[in-house]
């Protein structure tokens, strides 16, 4: 979109007022990612540069709030919680949303509207709502304060992206494949396993990359049906903001921020796989 | 493919074309399970992790069984009581038998605090009575009266009668800031003692404000990203997904540092001399903090929708309407600014929806003034410990969401909910 030749001095200014104000946006949207990681390294205990930082003394920095990381028990065993939750709830999204992106994906199944609405509700439901639901019930039938319930809350939460990526990739899948591989002598199961799971992979794992990040960013849930033993990661932020404010918030936040970097790049990189392997032009 | 061959040939019996039939309506049936099938699996479960729950919010936002299991004999004695006038000899009696059992068995707080709800000094009445209970002799109603002077009230009773069912609309009527007077009329409280309507209007206010302050920053953005040239603007796209990406958690706790008395935004004010080192702006631990923190959070799910829209306008028709003499500014308003609509209607949608349900940010950024309906059921639940009002509450908001993710789905149609992501 460059500036016509034929633009006018009102029409120049807009120009560059627009770009000026995009600028700002952009700046708005990231410093506040940005900013975190070198607070992070600060050597004091304070949310602001301090003026060796500004000065970039290299006494003013370290990697104190990282050591006290490493060095909790309690963010250790964290980390321990969220990757139990997370994985086990993630590989149960994928299998469970899979099965029914695959159902969905069919022309005959009955009352489509209605089963797709339910099955996507956990995504459109007010998360405290959910989380109010989920205590009464869950106490109700045993399952709260333990993994188990925090697991199956969390697959609830992170099935719907399965179900909306799988049928999106599905909903460009070429069903002749399929047909010719059965007329070509393969059985329904081998042509599945040969023809479709790779065609629909890119859609699952996309959606399980989502359910994963539910899950591992997930805390009002968690706070209403996880006890002090299941204490997750953010959890233990949340527990950690409103408490006593340390700068070991902050390295938490860079490392988690690398690891968006990280999941990102993948769910970037699947995406254009998919398109390039369906045959779509990467645009 | 034999229904093929049947046509060209078409040469069946009719008992033959009956069983034909049959069997293409049997295929079909297959078909239709083995698709319902596939789909069991997650519809039971979320049946159970999911609607069973909500379901029972919305049980428990109506359930009323304290007084009738906690003190039955007095919610019997008082079913064929007219309420004219004090309950007799009999109702005292079996109010004592509750009072002293309930003691014993250490439920009678769960009456106390329940009819509490409904009536203040409920539960120092009924606590503070029940501990004399097992000592009290026949005839009681003199005895009981003069240890509170509560129970000579009439309308205390007709406060037990009126809960003494199983059902109760009363934490509706509280979630409404209503009251229900011991007469049975349901009237609004007085303007000072509303507290959950002004609650809903403030969340709802805040969401407006939220919305229009995302598509303020995100519609330019957006027409920017859609009309770059695609390597460009894929490169810029990272700054919008990268916070969509990151946790909520992290994006608050940044803003903190940034906002906050002695954060890096006040600094730079300090450095600069525009802000006296002594008044530095509060700009957190309240509404401002808010509204700041969640319009950042919710900047690209206004982005992505109005990006995706905006991909679709070809750029050629802004240039015909240039070329036909529209200034500029005719030609966005007239040309693009319509085309973009559904883009702008998904997005304000969306960015509604999620904020009015929004709770962890505003109880960690937003002090006093910036609180949503979120964080008082959050209050109910885990503080007061009011868990009918709390639901009624969450019911209140969930029909809210409900209702706009209909008109939503008007707008969008039904499958496009996600083409964003």
């Amino acid at each position: 979109m460059a500036l016509p030749s034929y633009a006018g001095p009102l029409e120049t200014f807009w120009y560059y007022a627009f770009r000026a104000f995009c600028g700002l946006v952009f700046i708005f949207l990231i410093s506040p990612l940005l900013i975190i990681i070198p607070l992070s390294f600060n050597i004091e205990p304070y949310f602001s540069f301090t003026e060796g930082m500004l000065a970039f003394d290299p006494d003013a920095y370290s990697m104190r709030w990282y050591q006290e990381f490493f060095g909790s028990e309690r963010w250790m065993n964290a980390i321990q919680n969220t990757f139990i939750v997370a994985v086990c709830s993630t590989i149960l999204s994928m299998i469970l949303g899979t099965l029914a992106a695959l159902g969905l994906s069919r022309s005959e199944l009955p009352y489509k509207g209605l089963i797709m609405g339910l099955l996507i509700s956990p995504m459109i439901v007010p998360l405290i709502i959910s989380a109010a639901g989920m205590f009464f019930f869950y106490s109700s039938i045993g399952v709260s304060q333990s993994y188990l319930g925090l697991i199956l809350a969390h697959t609830a939460l992170g099935t719907p992206f399965v179900v909306i990526t799988v049928t999106a990739t599905l909903s460009g899948f070429d069903h002749n494949l399929v047909r010719a591989a059965t007329s070509l002598g393969a059985t329904p199961t081998y042509a599945f396993f040969k023809i479709t799971v790779p065609l629909i992979m890119t859609g699952v794992i996309s959606g399980g990359l989502f359910a994963l990040m539910t899950s591992v960013d997930e805390v009002v849930v968690a706070l209403f049906i996880a006890g002090a033993e299941q204490r997750t990661v953010p959890m233990q932020m949340w527990a950690g903001i409103r408490e006593q404010i340390s700068p070991t918030i902050l390295a938490v936040a860079t490392m988690l921020v690398c690891m968006s970097i990280l999941l990102l790049t993948t769910v970037e990189y699947l995406r254009r796989r998919s398109e390039t392997i369906r045959g779509v032009t990467p645009q | 493919m034999m229904t093929n061959t049947v046509e060209a040939e078409g040469q069946l019996t009719p008992e033959e074309q009956k069983l034909l039939t049959a069997d293409m309506h049997r295929s079909l049936r297959r078909k239709k399970f083995r698709a319902l099938f596939l789909v069991a699996p997650l519809l039971i479960f979320i049946m159970i992790t999911f609607v069973a729950p909500i379901v029972s919010m919305l049980y428990r936002s109506v359930d009323n069984p304290q007084v009738i299991e906690y003190m039955p004999n007095t919610s019997a004695a008082l079913a064929d009581w007219d309420g004219n006038e004090l309950p007799g000899e009999e109702t005292f009696a079996a109010l004592v038998t509750d009072l002293a059992e309930g003691r014993k068995n250490r439920t009678i707080g769960k009456a106390a605090t329940r009819l509490n709800y409904e009536k203040s000094q409920m539960r120092s009445l009924i606590t503070g009575t029940a501990r004399k209970a097992g000592r009290l002799k026949p005839p009681y109603k003199d005895q009981v009266i003069k240890i509170k002077a509560g129970w000579g009230d009439i309308d205390t009773w007709k406060v037990i009668k009126r809960e003494s069912k199983s059902l109760t609309a009363s934490y509706y009527i509280a979630a409404f800031d209503m009251e229900t007077t011991p007469d049975g009329e349901i009237k609004m409280l007085p303007e000072k003692e509303r507290v959950y309507l002004k609650m809903l209007w403030r969340t709802v206010w805040m969401s407006v404000v939220i919305t229009l302050l995302t598509l303020l920053l995100g519609y330019p953005v957006s027409y920017l990203l859609a009309s770059l040239p695609m390597g460009i603007a894929n490169a810029l796209m990272i700054l919008v997904l990268l916070p969509f990406w990151t946790s909520l958690l992290v994006r608050t706790s940044s803003w903190i540092a940034l906002l906050q008395g002695q954060g890096v935004i006040n600094d730079i004010l300090v450095w600069f001399g525009l802000v006296a080192d002594d008044n530095r702006l509060s700009m957190i631990y309240n509404a401002t903090g808010t509204v700041i923190t969640m319009t950042h959070i919710l900047l690209p799910f206004m982005i992505l929708p109005l990006y995706s829209v905006m991909k679709t306008i070809p750029p050629s028709y802004m240039r015909a309407a240039r070329s036909l003499g529209a200034t500029p500014f005719t030609a966005f308003f007239r040309v693009y600014l319509p085309q973009s609509v559904p883009g702008i209607s998904a997005g304000a949608i969306l960015v509604f929806i999620l904020a009015i349900g929004y709770y962890i940010t505003p109880a960690l950024v937003g002090g006093q003034s910036g609180q949503f309906i979120g964080n008082m059921i959050a209050y109910h639940m885990q503080g007061s410990l009011n868990w009918g009002l709390a639901a009624a509450l969450g019911v209140m908001l969930l029909v809210l969401v409900m209702g706009i993710y209909a008109l939503y789905s008007r707008l969008v149609g039904n499958n496009n909910q996600m083409t964003l992501r």
